[in-house]
């Protein structure tokens, strides 16, 4: 085999047909775990939310959480799925120890919600994703593995588990492959899953927080020349942001790419995705692929919602994300384009909520797509982690419209309030930045400049009104900018007779 | 006074609540009972001489301050060491186990404890409730009393032996295929299996979550359904427990024991008939049918024509649900560890320890049931049994329109000697030919003593509808007023 400079994107997409599959977990916000008892909080000390159920000790048994199926439901219900009228927990057997009974209640043949789909919009186009099925199971512990050089199990000395996530109720969303999207698919998954996230937020069932792992995603990609079969399709884990899963797709698109031009085969296997590198690397082949076992839970009854408690659910279902941000779109009064840039930097709901906060669309939107995004982008945060909230800048625009900061004073003090000083008006006081709009002081400096520049005074007063403007940067000066520009051109101009 | 260990636990119940004996006192003659007599029989893994105590007088100071105390309050029992005992030792008779204290009680045991009842210990049984004569305990078989050359059965041996040799008046046992029913007939004791549902399995060790239920182990009817009752009723940290109040199980005992059957249906199940019953155990089940027939019973012939594909279909689902319930005894939170020595790999840990951890029939077993999941083979196997497992329960719907109740001989044989079946699984598994296919439907059973033949006890077996509990408990009962509860033999070191 010949090794080949890795192609261009145009040109990978030009031979090859690319077809996506995504398979998506969403921990769910219920107070309890799916099947006892324990709270559900993130971050707490390891191994002090468990009990005898969820630490899977002999002789426990579990009992399924309702708020959990009703969540799931709810998560069918919105992405246009049939909801079914019987269907069984299964017992899905492996041994691990992040497993505390070596296997996992999840569900198998009957899941809880089938058949639906999501429309996306990328780049003007509409794309239905297909769902193939919405299940319910419980999380696993987790393993942090000391000692080896990788951080997984192999190589490791020492290995401790924590089981304070292990049977915290999980929804698994799993989609029918998508193909014939071309060069939009690495988009299209960015999309789907940014559409899924918005989707289960408005049903608040849960935080969907990529960089908590309360969503994950697991990319599934495959090639085939056009006319073909589908082709072998690789499996990537460790998603981790949504800007991941584009670059995922994209970067297995490119590597498949490469190995087929030389004449070789995909293999099919899980591959990790490596955040610094933005590259696919090759984890365990799925040649032996484990057999589960899966054979229906004999612990748990099956589960039967009834049909009208779930058109009671139906009837109650929040305002879609996509209905929701038209309507939006339509009170702020702009552009299918510019909305477009309001959802790409993923500000909707700031700028909903720091609107909502008292101030104009306009304003909110100028600060989020502006001095904020800029800040996130150079540090690489998402927007909601900036360090502002929509209420700090609703009470910054407050403070500029009220005539108490200029707009360059408002960046400074947005600066302190992103580094953690506290609220603008905190800000404003700890730093002492607030428009210097005493007159007395003011007149006074700007007495001070016509003294010190009598010439400069002497041409504006003989009409020369531009020559102001050496006098007012002299009074800006004087007050370390604290002064209105305007004010201070308009009492300069006015104490040299000149208006 | 006089003995207080050969009376019943309604009795004793009556006398403590009464103030004619304290709950102490008759703790105190059972521990000194099983000291006298447990080196022979090994009934117990664990005795908590401590803890019985501190029970007992809790009980007496509650009587002492006026307290009404329940119908059981300071009667003794043992427990099936497969039911977890907050802080007392729970092993399953595994190696894999030793020294497991769980940090939780199970539902029935709270239940127990708040009834006043005063647990002794934890009794042997074979390992994880798989087998049929204790013999697979990884402690040491329990003794027959009757004959200390042969086995008590089991899975539950070592519950039966101790209420059989007065140990304790009272014992749980747990009944998946028959293990306390079969134990029951070949100790001459009162072995009832519940609905299943009807009581919890919340801290059962499982074995086979869909059959596992856990029950009464006594010397009399009465005795039973007083048990049954305490432990009895809907649990909501079991979602398989039935959400039902119990059936009038109390009453119905005290209804047999009247004495009268008249207008109670008797079905015989035909496909039972030709099936290796010893002729002494089929003698025996025939006279104890004949005397319920006095006592105003009909008896009907019934066919039941998939009972024949009870035992197969059993063999593949319970050792499916064993081979995932006891994939947990992995090394890694509790019980056994092997080879943790930094030489061995995480999973070669597991191994080690489940290889040294698990006996034969264990180890048999989830082989079985992994074997029976596999992709390939899961519908061939576990499936089928599934649907053999429907049709069963339909053979026994379609009984129970023509009769009440349904009886056989419990177990085919008496009290076998040590040994004679552990070479050949096959000869072991049909010891709960007759058992096996209640536990498919889920319905209720319960085996009492009918009788000796070659002067080891034969059991009758009565099985009920699923929820219709008391119905086996009336008839029961009868057969109680014709064939009293059996003694057996006196143990050496013992005045009796």
């Amino acid at each position: 085999m010949t090794i080949t400079a890795p192609p261009e994107f145009e040109q990978v997409v030009a031979r090859y047909e690319p077809v996506i599959g995504l398979e998506t977990h969403v921990e769910l916000g219920t107070n309890t775990k799916m099947f006892c008892g324990c709270p559900t909080e993130f971050g707490a000390e390891p191994n002090t939310q468990v009990c005898p159920v969820c630490l899977g000790l002999p002789g426990s048994l579990p009992v399924a959480n309702k708020a959990a199926i009703e969540a799931t439901i709810r998560i069918g219900l919105a992405l246009n799925c049939s909801i079914a009228s019987w269907c069984r927990f299964a017992r899905k057997n492996y041994f691990y120890p992040d497993m505390p009974k070596d296997y996992q209640i999840s569900q198998y043949d009957e899941p809880l919600c089938v058949d639906g789909y999501l429309d996306v919009e990328v780049e003007g186009q509409t794309v239905r994703v297909g769902i193939e099925r919405v299940h319910l199971e419980e999380d696993t512990g987790k393993t942090l593995h000391l000692g080896g050089a990788t951080g997984r199990i192999h190589g490791a000395t020492e290995s401790l588990v924590d089981y304070n996530r292990a049977g915290i109720p999980l929804v698994e969303i799993v989609t029918k492959p998508v193909a014939g999207t071309g060069a939009l698919a690495p988009e299209v998954a960015r999309a789907y899953v940014t559409e899924l996230r918005d989707i289960i937020r408005s049903l608040g069932v849960s935080d969907v927080r990529m960089e908590q792992g309360s969503l994950r995603c697991d990319v599934n990609t495959s090639l085939n020349r056009p006319g073909d079969d589908w082709g072998t399709r690789t499996e990537t884990k460790n998603v981790n942001s949504l800007r991941s899963v584009e670059r995922a797709v994209r970067s297995e698109m490119l590597r498949q790419a490469s190995v087929l031009d030389a004449g070789g085969t995909i293999t099919q296997e899980t591959r990790h995705f490596q955040e610094d590198t933005g590259d696919t690397r090759s984890g365990r082949s799925k040649e032996e692929a484990t057999d589960y076992r899966y054979f229906p839970d004999p612990d748990l009854v099956p589960l039967a919602p009834d049909p009208a408690w779930v058109e009671e659910l139906k009837a109650a279902m929040p305002e879609p994300p996509r209905v929701h941000r038209e309507r939006l779109r339509e009170q702020w009064g702009i552009s299918e384009l510019d909305m477009q840039s309001v959802i790409n930097a993923g500000a909707v709901e700031l700028i909903e909520a720091t609107v909502a906060a008292g101030a104009s669309p306009d304003a909110a939107r100028k600060w989020w797509l502006g001095e904020l995004a800029r800040r996130a982008n150079e540090t690489g945060a998402e927007l909601a982690e900036v360090g502002a909230t929509p209420a700090h800048v609703a009470e910054l625009q407050r403070l500029v419209d009220e005539g108490k900061l200029t707009d360059k004073l408002a960046r400074t003090v947005l600066e302190g309030v992103v580094a953690g000083e506290g609220s603008p008006a905190e800000v404003v006081a700890a730093r002492g930045l607030e428009v210097v709009s005493d007159t007395g002081a003011l007149t006074a400096a700007v007495d001070e400049a016509i003294a010190a520049n009598p010439d400069v005074a002497q041409k504006v007063r003989d009409g020369k009104v531009a020559a102001a403007g050496a006098l007012v940067g002299a009074v800006m000066k004087a007050t370390r900018g604290q002064a209105d520009a305007k004010t201070v051109r308009e009492l300069i101009l006015s104490r040299l007779g000149a208006v | 006074m006089s003995d207080v260990t050969r009376a019943t636990a309604a009795e004793l119940g009556r006398m403590i609540g009464a103030g004619e004996v304290s709950a102490e006192e008759v703790t105190r003659a059972h521990l000194d009972r099983i000291a006298a007599v447990d080196g022979q029989v090994h009934a117990f893994l664990h005795v908590d001489a401590e803890g019985a105590i501190a029970a007992a007088r809790a009980v007496d100071s509650a009587r002492a301050r006026g307290e009404k105390l329940g119908p059981l309050a300071g009667v003794p029992i043992a427990i099936k060491d497969v039911i977890a005992t907050k802080g007392v030792p729970t092993t399953c008779a595994s190696k894999i186990l030793e020294g497991w204290r769980p940090p939780y009680d199970a539902t029935i045991m709270e239940r127990i404890n708040a009834a006043g009842m005063v647990m002794l210990g934890k009794t042997n049984m074979d390992e994880f409730a798989m087998g049929s004569s204790t013999e697979y305990s990884a402690y040491g078989p329990t003794r027959n009393p009757w004959d200390l050359g042969r086995i008590p059965g089991g899975s539950g041996g070592g519950s039966a032996a101790a209420v059989a040799a007065y140990e304790a008046p009272l014992a749980i046992g747990t009944d998946t295929g028959g293990s306390i029913r079969q134990p029951g007939a070949v100790t001459g004791t009162v072995g009832s299996k519940p609905t299943y549902g009807g009581t919890s399995r919340y801290g059962l060790v499982a074995f086979s979550s869909s059959l596992d239920t856990p029950g009464p182990v006594t010397r009399t009817v009465l005795d039973a359904a007083l048990l049954h009752e305490v432990i009895g009723g809907h649990d909501p940290r079991d979602s398989t427990s039935i959400p039902a109040p119990l059936p009038a199980i109390v009453e119905a005992a005290r209804l047999g024991a009247t004495g009268d059957l008249s207008g109670v249906r008797i079905g015989l199940v035909r496909e039972f008939a030709g099936e290796g019953a010893e002729p002494g155990v089929a003698a025996a089940v025939r006279e104890a049918i004949e005397a319920l027939v006095k006592l105003g019973a009909e008896v009907v012939e019934v066919s039941c024509p998939h009972f024949e594909y009870a035992l197969p279909a059993y063999y593949l689902i319970a050792p499916s649900e064993a081979s995932s319930n006891l994939a947990r005894f992995d090394a890694v939170r509790y019980g056994l560890r092997v080879g943790d020595d930094g030489q061995h790999s995480l999973e070669e840990v597991m191994s080690l320890t489940r290889e040294a951890g698990f006996g034969p029939e264990v180890k048999r077993r989830i082989m079985l049931g992994t074997y029976a999941l596999s992709s390939g083979y899961y519908e061939a196997y576990y499936g089928q049994a599934q649907k053999v497992r429907t049709l069963i329960t339909n053979d026994f719907k379609a009984a129970f329109e023509q009769v009440d109740v349904l009886v056989s001989p419990t177990t085919p044989f008496v009290a076998f000697p040590f040994g004679s079946r552990t070479s050949d699984p096959y000869q072991m598994y049909l010891a709960d030919l007759y058992t096996i296919p209640t536990n498919l439907y889920g319905g209720p059973a319960i085996s009492v003593p009918a009788g000796l033949s070659e002067g080891l006890p034969v059991g009758l077996q009565i099985m009920a509808p699923t929820m219709a509990d008391d119905r086996m408990y009336r008839v029961a009962a009868a057969l109680e007023t014709v064939i009293p509860p059996l003694t057996p033999p006196a143990l050496s070191g013992s005045n009796s």
